[in-house]
């Protein structure tokens, strides 16, 4: 077996493998935060009353979850800045082009999970928040916002580890992420096995992370008082049943 | 107790006319439906609602389900548009505004404002699953009133306390019975200080041992002189807390009488076959 642990931990801990894996971090926290806003924008949307704005919003995610995320990636960065010339300018950057694509690929999935969360909180909550007197907007974010979080936070958590995983594919136009500086390695040493799985190991790290973060938010959106939650895990399962 | 003739409701409309002069109208009502129509695609739901609630009165809804009483109150909430008529609080126009020398609905920012003089109590309770039940009774002074957090809970543990939930304040709704539930629902709506309250079946979706605890606290309020409006199946409560009662048939009140003689000599044969049924 041809593995040189020696080569392994160096790669491991080599600074550009590491430069490699904050890339990676920022352009899936940026490029999900941008997705998540859009995705509920296209949601509320296709939530609107308005026929025209609805057909809008349907027609974003038809569009981009039929093209692939690596052919709108390319089409991004390399045929964006033939139409439009404002993308021609050095402040359009790979990392821009890969926050833009994966962003705009990653809403149309984001809005429908939106869509189905809005759906699932009971009309009679909006009705209540109405009848005490909140204007639109704080019947939204006291009351259907919060609710609309925690129904989501499972399928949206799904995405974000989808999300950390097609960065990888920014590689292609050459943003310096983790996979790239990986390839750039490799093609100086051949050493395939040590520098994919030192790759690998961080992926593997980053959505660990990732997963425990996801717990911690999940538990601060259980609805239960501290008195049951020390006393009884019991009707903690009761709880959750009943607001399904 | 007697109610005037509807004559006098006639006299009373003010369509057309500024939105300032109703203000001065006497409140001879706290709350006053005058000729309401809703209708929903082609089914009629309201055919012209008229009634009034003195200050301090209890008016019990009776009627059998799909003859608009729920329609009825969510109008009254402002949280259905009505197709015509009038909506009055203590003798102002509530719903729609002056514009150009015509009434034209409010636009829901002002309408909400109007609403947070109404207290309404659903069937189905409708408390926010994430807030504790304190946190419930807070959130229209927060929000709606711009009260600090810590005024608005002071206020809202002494309402809490007045529905007998003091210790369950901390519960989140999962971990509150029906009947508990529906008293926060009571102690959300009536910490806004509305001018009336409107329950809309409040004890139909409980276990027939959970009703006795809601409607106690129905009926204190009533005690210490609530103006409410009650749709309900409990006659018993109707008979006993209702200064008067209506019964709605086919989005129309059809019967309007103090309890005595609502019950005792019903004049309409609908709202003979409708008690002997419920009966």
């Amino acid at each position: 077996m041809d593995f040189k642990p020696s080569v392994f931990f160096e790669a491991l801990t080599s600074p550009a493998f590491i430069d490699g894996v904050r890339v990676t971090i920022m352009l899936t926290v940026v490029a999900m935060a941008f997705g998540l806003a859009l995705g509920l924008l296209v949601a509320l949307l296709r939530a609107s009353p308005w026929a025209p704005l609805r057909a809008v919003a349907w027609g974003y995610i038809w569009v981009f979850r039929a093209i692939p995320a690596l052919v709108w990636l390319l089409f991004v960065w390399d045929a964006l800045p033939q139409l439009v010339p404002a993308f021609k300018g050095d402040w359009f950057s790979a990392f821009a082009a890969a926050t833009i694509a994966l962003a705009m690929n990653e809403a149309a999935y984001a809005a429908e999970v939106f869509r189905g969360g809005l759906l699932s909180i009971d009309e009679g909550q909006r009705l209540a928040a109405r009848a005490l007197g909140m204007p639109p907007s704080k019947v939204f974010t006291k009351v259907v916002a919060p609710q609309l979080i925690r129904v989501t936070i499972p399928p949206l958590s799904n995405d974000f580890i989808t999300m950390l995983k097609l960065t990888s594919l920014a590689s292609v136009i050459s943003l310096q992420e983790l996979l790239a500086r990986t390839q750039t390695l490799v093609a100086s040493t051949f050493r395939f096995v040590e520098y994919f799985s030192a790759a690998a190991i961080y992926y593997l790290v980053l959505v660990s992370i990732f997963m425990v973060i996801q717990a911690q938010l999940e538990r601060r959106f259980v609805w239960i008082s501290q008195q049951t939650a020390s006393t009884s895990a019991l009707s903690r399962v009761r709880q959750l049943a009943a607001l399904r | 107790m007697s109610e005037p003739p509807l004559g006098h409701l006639l006299d009373a409309g003010l369509l057309g006319e500024p939105v300032a002069a109703a203000r001065e109208g006497t409140a001879e009502y706290v709350l006053e439906a005058i000729d309401l129509h809703k209708r929903y695609g082609h089914n009629d739901v309201l055919r012209g609602v008229t009634f009034g609630v003195h200050r301090g009165d209890v008016k019990a809804v009776l009627g059998p389900s799909g003859s608009g009483k729920s329609t009825m109150l969510r109008c009254l909430a402002l949280l259905e548009p009505i197709d015509a008529g009038e909506v009055r609080l203590e003798g102002r126009r509530i719903g729609v505004r002056e514009s150009g020398g015509r009434l034209v609905p409010l636009p829901e920012r002002a309408l909400a404002r109007e609403r947070s003089e109404i207290g309404m109590v659903f069937q189905r309770f409708n408390l926010f699953p994430h807030l504790t039940a304190l946190g419930n009774v807070m959130i229209g002074l927060t929000e709606v009133r711009g009260r600090s957090k810590a005024e608005a809970r002071e206020i809202a543990q002494t309402m809490i306390a007045r529905v007998g939930l003091a210790e369950r304040a901390s519960f989140y709704l999962g971990e509150l019975s029906g009947g508990q539930q529906q008293r926060v629902a009571i102690a959300r709506a009536l910490v806004m200080n509305p001018k009336v309250m409107l329950f809309d079946e409040p004890t139909s979706a409980l276990d027939p041992e959970l009703v006795g605890e809601v409607l106690a606290v129905m009926e204190e309020l009533a005690r210490e002189g609530m103006t409410m409006v009650v749709v309900t199946h409990e006659v018993g409560f109707a008979k006993r807390v209702a200064d008067r009662v209506i019964m709605m048939d086919g989005g129309a009140i059809i019967e309007d009488a103090p309890p005595a003689e609502f019950f005792g000599n019903p004049q309409h044969e609908r709202t003979r076959k409708f008690l002997e049924a419920v009966h």
